[in-house]
């Protein structure tokens, strides 16, 4: 009895109520918990767990045969519990024994549930040796840490999401038209013959042809890769007639187009799903950044001793930072009436400078879309001017797109914004300035498509300069494409390998690297980067996976934006690809669904009306606001419940002193032995023994505050 | 899968894999591991089960620990006399826990016990300390490391006695998003 409670006195008498304090079942779990240090044996680990074992509010106890027969099901899995490899394989014996004791039936179920758990984990060892890249995200991750990871994970989710894409249209609208000979299906083409707006000039090249001129075909997509199954204008197909079956090739291709967008849309907000849980829950965000970085701060995963450095640079940068931040904010709580005024006089004149950069960005951009395609149909015959014209607004977008954030992080420092604000104000800068210059470019380019001399579009668009106006714009995206391709590469090879050499060999200081920080949010379809070196600003893995997929989200939305005009109201080329014989693309699905059986058609019909869809609008309002009550209920339940917890530690050392108190004057007074009812809530009384001085609870009390 | 080793018996390695989070495979490439530590050492032979127990100089040197600033008490945590022997069972038991698999709860158990530098069950200002000259390899000025240990007591400690209790550690983990992916070592 005495080895074990002399644990229960503690070395430095600290607070005077230490030794109440240490009785508790809750110091008592932990107790349990650990491992026995330096005098321990054998012996003592089985006499502390049968003094412990007789509490009954130990969810993960193993009771001895006599007690409730259904010992299996509340009980952790062994490997989960916090003991030594010996007392876990014990425990495990001893559960084995017991369910020897059980029916047939519940041993065959826990062997059934073992088993299946077996099998479930060697099919997932083995699904994850297919998963694509798992090796060299391994070694990124031991090297650099799991912040890094994260971005490359994320790439491997973007390789992934958009191979999904490419099969779903390759299998949907091109596996027919190649299939369709072998099987014996013929092609039925686009039958308007008629008028201006149908001709659409050959664009492969005859006679004899200068071979650079293929180079400039495959780089800018013109010529014979016009004609293949890269652009929309290879596809003239307007039926597939099967020996059973007619394949209507334009509904296909509609509906898939719809189809990969609304896939996206469901992928991407279920791997944004968890981190955004976690957002709402906590409430500030710096809520408990040192502990945090303290704790959690450290990437156990590090092995090379660069990245050890730099990690541990990075860390000593962010408490800095945060000290600073705590700084900063007592600078703003103290400021004056007129240094706020002076601020956002400051502030508004900056934004109104960001946006003119902005507004001179895009016109820009506008300002080349027009003269690269005024000059594409006047080639100079100079191939490498025709090139760089025609890649004028992919240059010009680069071009951009690397200045516009240097301008930004100086700005912002004039805002005096806290450092944690900066930086997400200047991103989210940054990623509107290249979301938008794409939709700049498409803009312009339907500007051109619908521009015709005296303003009247005999087909609905400019038929004498664009045929096909919608392999034009494919090539557009091509080459914007390569470009970028083309950029990242030479950047590797021509910017950061170098400047690692440099750095590596004159040690300028860590501060420059903060300018790679922008790197990481390219949402490009690219490949790993080799001679990478981390950020010396480290970006929490949790909030970057999050911030990641956000801004895919974001970008998902806007560029389902000309999706949908181009579907439903730009009236499609006459004179290729396969929406011929239609005004707008979208026409095929309400003729498709004219052509089924009257029931059907009239119940699709109704749901596309107009009251449904006021209707559907309303009720999906209604369904948000409830979940967005749900959510902020929730989160003053866990504020609540914070609040309790605190209280009930206050409460506990409070009774704990007044029991010593009580303790001690009866010590003093004369002939006090053994006095009982200490009135406690939930605890039970505690004898008083004058032998060793100390106090003991002898029952374990039914407490309901299990800490 | 493969019935052709001889380091374990089949029942051994059903334990191991009932009591930790890794595969068979996994167990027995723990075990090439740990030989290779100290190849004299170590047999190959374990289904006498063997004590053996290998120091905390050696096993403190492996690729996986070298550059961990927490490495001599992430052995001692795991050794059964405090001291970072760790027997076999240990070392599977320590990569267990720092395992990806492993769930919150059990991860913040052991860590608790590797911040508590004095093992004392507090995490008192001393251990903040200490941990966090570990982290930063004391490049912080005195100031600002009693600083930081102040607000980080400050924002765990709910009962208020100036101390982290093992209450007050689970709790702050509980809302700490980054632990589970920083406290795993792969291998």
């Amino acid at each position: 009895m005495d080895t074990v409670d002399s644990v229960f006195y503690s070395d430095h008498m600290g607070p005077s109520s230490n030794p109440l304090l240490d009785q508790l079942p809750s110091y008592q779990s932990l107790l349990y918990r650990r491992k026995p240090s330096a005098t321990a044996g054998t012996k003592r680990r089985a006499s502390s767990r049968t003094r412990v074992g007789s509490s009954s509010s130990w969810k993960w106890k193993v009771d001895r045969v006599d007690e409730r027969p259904k010992v299996a099901c509340p009980q952790r899995p062994v490997r989960e519990l916090p003991k030594t490899m010996e007392e876990k394989r014990r425990d495990k014996e001893q559960r084995m024994e017991q369910a020897r004791d059980l029916s047939s039936w519940e041993q065959w179920r826990q062997n059934a549930r073992r088993s299946l758990r077996r099998l479930k984990e060697e099919s997932l060892d083995l699904l994850s040796t297919l998963e694509l890249w798992r090796g060299d995200i391994h070694v990124i991750e031991g090297m650099f840490g799991t912040g890094i990871l994260s971005y490359f994970s994320f790439l491997r989710f973007l390789v992934l999401l958009n191979f999904v894409i490419f099969l779903l249209m390759f299998s949907f609208v091109m596996l027919p038209i190649i299939v369709a000979p072998h099987a014996g299906g013929n092609s039925t083409f686009n039958a308007r013959d008629g008028g201006e707006c149908s001709i659409y000039p050959s664009t492969s090249r005859r006679g004899l042809v200068v071979f650079h001129q293929y180079i400039a075909d495959l780089l800018s997509g013109t010529g014979f890769l016009e004609g293949t199954y890269l652009f929309y204008g290879f596809y003239k197909v307007q039926a597939i007639n099967y020996p059973r079956f007619t394949y209507n090739l334009p509904l296909a291709y509609v509906l898939v187009t719809i189809a990969y967008l609304f896939l996206s849309l469901i992928w991407i907000v279920k791997r944004s799903a968890s981190g955004f849980k976690r957002k709402l829950v906590q409430d500030e965000d710096r809520f408990q950044s040192f502990c945090n970085k303290i704790f959690a701060g450290w990437d156990f995963c590090i092995t090379n001793e660069n990245a050890a450095r730099l990690k541990r640079s990075s860390l000593l940068y962010e408490l800095k930072t945060d000290l600073e931040e705590e700084r900063t904010k007592q600078k703003i709580a103290d400021r004056t009436r007129k240094d706020k005024c002076r601020i956002y006089v400051l502030r508004v004149v900056l934004n109104v400078f960001v946006i003119a950069v902005l507004a001179t960005c895009f016109y820009s951009i506008y300002r080349a879309t027009i003269f690269s395609q005024e000059s594409q149909m006047r080639p100079t015959g100079n191939v490498i001017l025709d090139l760089i014209y025609e890649y004028l607004p992919s240059i010009v977008i680069t071009l951009a797109n690397f200045i516009t954030p240097l301008m930004f992080t100086m700005i912002i420092q004039y805002e005096d914004y806290s450092p944690a604000f900066e930086i997400r104000f200047t991103l989210m800068r940054c990623v509107f300035m290249r979301l938008a210059s794409i939709g700049v470019l498409l803009f312009s380019l339907w500007s051109q498509i619908t521009f015709c001399p005296g303003n009247n579009c005999s087909c609905g668009y400019n038929h004498k300069r664009y045929p096909c106006w919608e392999s034009h714009v494919g090539q557009e995206m091509y080459k914007l494409m390569i470009f970028d391709f083309i950029i990242i590469g030479a950047v590797t090879v021509f910017v950061e390998f170098p400047r690692k050499l440099i750095v590596t060999y004159c040690d300028c200081g860590l501060a420059k690297c903060t300018i790679k920080y922008f790197i990481v949010f390219y949402i490009k379809k690219m490949t790993l980067m080799n001679n990478c070196r981390p950020a010396t600003r480290p970006f929490r893995a949790s909030s970057s996976n999050f911030f990641f997929l956000a801004v895919l989200l974001i970008g998902l939305a806007l560029a389902c934006v000309p999706v949908i005009v181009s579907i439903a109201e730009i009236s499609c080329s006459q004179a290729c690809g396969p929406f011929v014989n239609y005004t707008t693309s979208w026409e095929v699905v309400p003729q498709a669904v004219s052509q089924l059986p009257s029931g059907l058609s009239t119940f699709l019909f109704a749901l596309a009306s107009e009251p449904f869809a006021v209707t559907f609008f309303v009720i999906t309002c209604l369904v948000m606001f409830y979940f967005i009550a749900l959510a902020a209920a929730h989160k003053r339940v866990v504020d609540h419940l914070r609040e309790q917890l605190v209280m009930e530690g206050k409460d506990k050392r409070f009774l704990i002193q007044k029991l010593l108190q009580a303790q001690r004057t009866s010590v003093r007074s004369p002939g006090g032995h053994s006095r009982s009812d200490r009135g406690s809530q939930s605890h039970s009384a505690a004898q008083n023994c004058s032998s060793t001085g100390g106090v003991y609870l002898v029952q374990p009390p039914v407490s309901a505050t299990h800490v | 899968m493969g019935n052709k080793q001889t380091i374990f018996t089949d029942e051994q390695l059903d334990a191991y894999q009932d009591c930790t989070f890794f595969t068979r495979k996994e167990i027995l490439r723990l075990h090439g591991r740990y030989h290779e530590l100290a190849p004299h050492l170590v047999p190959m032979d374990y289904t006498e089960e063997p004590d053996v127990k290998l120091p905390l100089a050696l096993i403190v040197n492996m690729p996986e620990l070298k550059e961990n600033p927490f490495r001599n008490r992430i052995v001692e945590s795991f050794s059964e006399d405090g001291l970072g022997n760790l027997s076999f069972n240990d070392f599977v038991d320590m990569f267990s826990v720092l395992s990806e698999m492993a769930p919150r709860e059990l991860k913040a158990i052991y860590a608790f016990k590797i911040y508590d530098f004095n093992v004392d069950n507090y995490i008192c200002k001393e251990d903040l300390e200490k941990t966090l000259n570990k982290l930063t390899r004391e490049e912080l000025t005195a100031e600002e490391v009693n600083l930081v240990c102040e607000k980080s007591i400050e924002e765990a400690d709910l009962d208020g006695d100036n101390k982290l209790s093992f209450a007050d550690f689970e709790n702050m983990i509980a809302r700490a998003p980054d632990f589970l992916s920083t406290f795993h070592i792969r291998i």
